[in-house]
């Protein structure tokens, strides 16, 4: 486990932080900017001391300001990954690579040529960093950080200073350290697309306070996440497996619940792990199972929870055979539906977003 | 009809022990001048404010009142002046070593103010990211700050050397003006303006001053250009 209770007090805004998330994974500390974000990340990393708290990480304790632990920035073995690089610019890429290895207390389990080959780094070698674009500066940063060979990567907004093409450029990168080095990560982010994509576990946070925290599923039918992300973007987000995929039509089914949905098959092979959103506007919600419509994908469920959204809308939440959804449909459709926690219910999915692939814990193998 | 272009033996001599005493003093206010310009930047103590401001202080004080503190600290009867004397037989009142001394005190806040420009400039950031990186603190400043202030360190040293070629205040009044220990450039150019038939030596050690400081000034944003350009910052 991974267990952080921060508590610091400025003149401008106090941060009171706490959250405890398995140690595999990836954990995304989510919230508005100016919410107490980076400053929680150099509250880990050591580099600045908090009024009071506790970091444990496995069975090693960072910090604990009641016992008078606090473990020097340099000894934490924590890969931080600055938004803004922060590569040193009078060495080469390479050197930049080699200055935390060189540093790492133990024989290095993380090699060189394995992480120039993870991350693509090699034409770079030999580069000075300001000869590089901010996608490739985000690549070396990751590399470094990695090599110093950390027990804990933080990442914070690695991407934002980053366009979208170029944070297309380095999301996959993430995601193959994700999956292929066995490194707890910790994702500090305000582009909940970027959770999407890489996070297993999810703190939401607002004003220096958390406001909620658990696996990513459950996150993201959170109400809370309403009021971060917009009632647009809120959809549950759930990891399914392919089962076919229909040739002609490009079509793959994917297992959902008590039943299937179908997404664009482009790029994804059968029996691959794959994750979706169902945003919750996307979501109509019948009493009986409609006939003569398009929509293909219908799922079967039973209401579990209604929450008034706002002055228009419901939120309704319904479980599909162990797995939840969340709909967004106006007050007066749920008055007039007679809409009840228990009641079984039909749902048509108008679009099932594709959100990459699933990070499978037990797949992790050592570089 | 005078010789505007050859040297005679004093002005050689005069010239020869300027560039000592200015060497002298860069190489003896090296170490403290980093040392303070780093303190004063990127830590927080009680204190600051005071030290900042007497490290200054040469720069708005007349150069008589340092020279006579100077004096007053490490003249023969004063308290550090006959201790040196006492145990180290080292007597600094009259001598090129008191030169250099009073040189340094007055170049100090020159050096420092350059190096302080060149550490507030280089980014506190990559301090941090070695720190997280396993560096200790002097592994820190060697790897990272030491390289990234090295611009200023450069450009403080020469302005510091060439200023200090031409130190006459403080010199004249702790050491006094001896030639061949203590005359140098300008106390020469002094005592030829004080003599009848000194115009060829007042020109001549004049135009030798004005060549002297202005190659040591563009040497210095000559090499900090250069140098930042190698680290990666348009000049």
């Amino acid at each position: 486990m991974l267990t952080v209770q921060l508590r610091k007090r400025r003149s401008e805004f106090s941060l009171d932080l706490q959250f405890s998330v398995p140690e595999s994974g990836v954990v995304a500390l989510f919230g508005a900017s100016g919410c107490g974000k980076s400053t929680t990340a150099n509250l880990i990393a050591g580099l600045i001391t908090p009024d009071s708290g506790f970091i444990q990480l496995g069975d090693e304790v960072l910090l604990d300001t009641a016992q008078n632990i606090n473990q020097p920035a340099e000894q934490r073995r924590i890969g931080y990954v600055f938004q803004d690089a922060r590569l040193f610019p009078h060495y080469t890429v390479e050197g930049n690579l080699r200055y935390g290895l060189q540093r790492a207390r133990q024989q290095p389990v993380i090699k060189f040529d394995a992480v120039v080959t993870l991350l693509g780094l090699e034409p770079l070698l030999q580069r000075r960093p300001q000869q590089l674009s901010g996608g490739e500066k985000q690549r070396v940063a990751l590399g470094r950080a990695l090599l110093a060979q950390p027990r804990l990567l933080l990442l914070d907004e690695p991407l934002a200073s980053l366009d979208q093409p170029r944070r297309e450029e380095v999301l996959p990168y993430l995601e193959r350290v994700r999956d292929q080095l066995k490194i707890p990560m910790v994702y500090i982010s305000h582009q909940f697309e970027e959770v999407l994509r890489l996070a297993t576990h999810v703190v939401l946070m607002q004003q220096g306070r958390t406001l909620a925290q658990g696996d990513l599923a459950a996150m993201s039918l959170e109400p809370a996440l309403r009021g971060l992300i917009g009632a647009e973007a809120l959809g549950a987000v759930v990891d399914g497996k392919v089962q076919e995929i229909d040739e002609y039509s490009r079509l793959a089914r994917v297992a959902l619940g008590n039943g299937h949905v179908s997404v664009d098959a482009n790029q994804l092979q059968c029996g691959q792990r794959v994750r979706l959103q169902l945003l919750a506007r996307d979501l109509i919600l019948a009493l009986s199972p409609p006939q003569g419509l398009s929509v293909r994908n219908m799922l079967q469920g039973v209401i579990t929870r209604l929450t008034p959204d706002d002055r228009h809308a419901t939120l309704v939440t319904v479980d599909v055979g162990g797995v939840m959804l969340i709909a967004r449909i106006t007050t007066s459709s749920a008055d007039e539906m007679k809409l009840h926690d228990g009641l079984c219910i039909w749902i048509l999915v108008k679009a099932v977003t594709l959100r990459g692939h699933v990070f499978a814990s037990g797949d992790t193998r050592s570089v | 009809m005078p010789d505007w272009f050859t040297l005679t033996a004093t002005e050689l001599q005069a010239l020869q022990l300027s560039l000592s005493v200015a060497l002298r003093s860069v190489l003896f206010n090296l170490l403290p001048a980093i040392a303070i310009a780093w303190l004063l930047t990127r830590r927080r103590f009680p204190g600051r404010l005071l030290l900042d401001a007497m490290v200054h202080l040469p720069l708005v004080l007349p150069p008589v009142v340092i020279g006579y503190l100077l004096l007053l600290l490490f003249g023969v009867r004063g308290p550090l002046g006959a201790w040196l004397q006492h145990a180290f037989d080292v007597r600094l009142v009259f001598t090129s070593t008191g030169a250099a001394l009073a040189t340094a005190v007055m170049s100090f806040p020159l050096m420092v103010r350059s190096m302080r420009i060149a550490l507030e400039n280089a980014d506190g950031g990559l301090e941090e990211a070695a720190r997280t990186l396993g560096a200790s603190v002097m592994d820190r400043f060697c790897t990272i700050t030491l390289p990234l202030m090295l611009p200023g360190v450069l450009a403080g040293v020469v302005t510091a050397f060439a200023a200090g070629l031409g130190e006459f205040g403080a010199v004249i009044t702790f050491v006094g003006n001896i030639p061949g220990e203590t005359q140098t450039l300008p106390l020469a150019l002094y005592s030829a303006l004080q003599t009848p038939d000194g115009d060829t030596h007042a020109v001549h050690l004049a135009t030798l001053s004005c060549v002297l400081g202005l190659s040591g000034l563009v040497l210095a944003e000559w090499l900090a250009r250069a140098l930042r350009r190698y680290l990666g910052r348009t000049a």
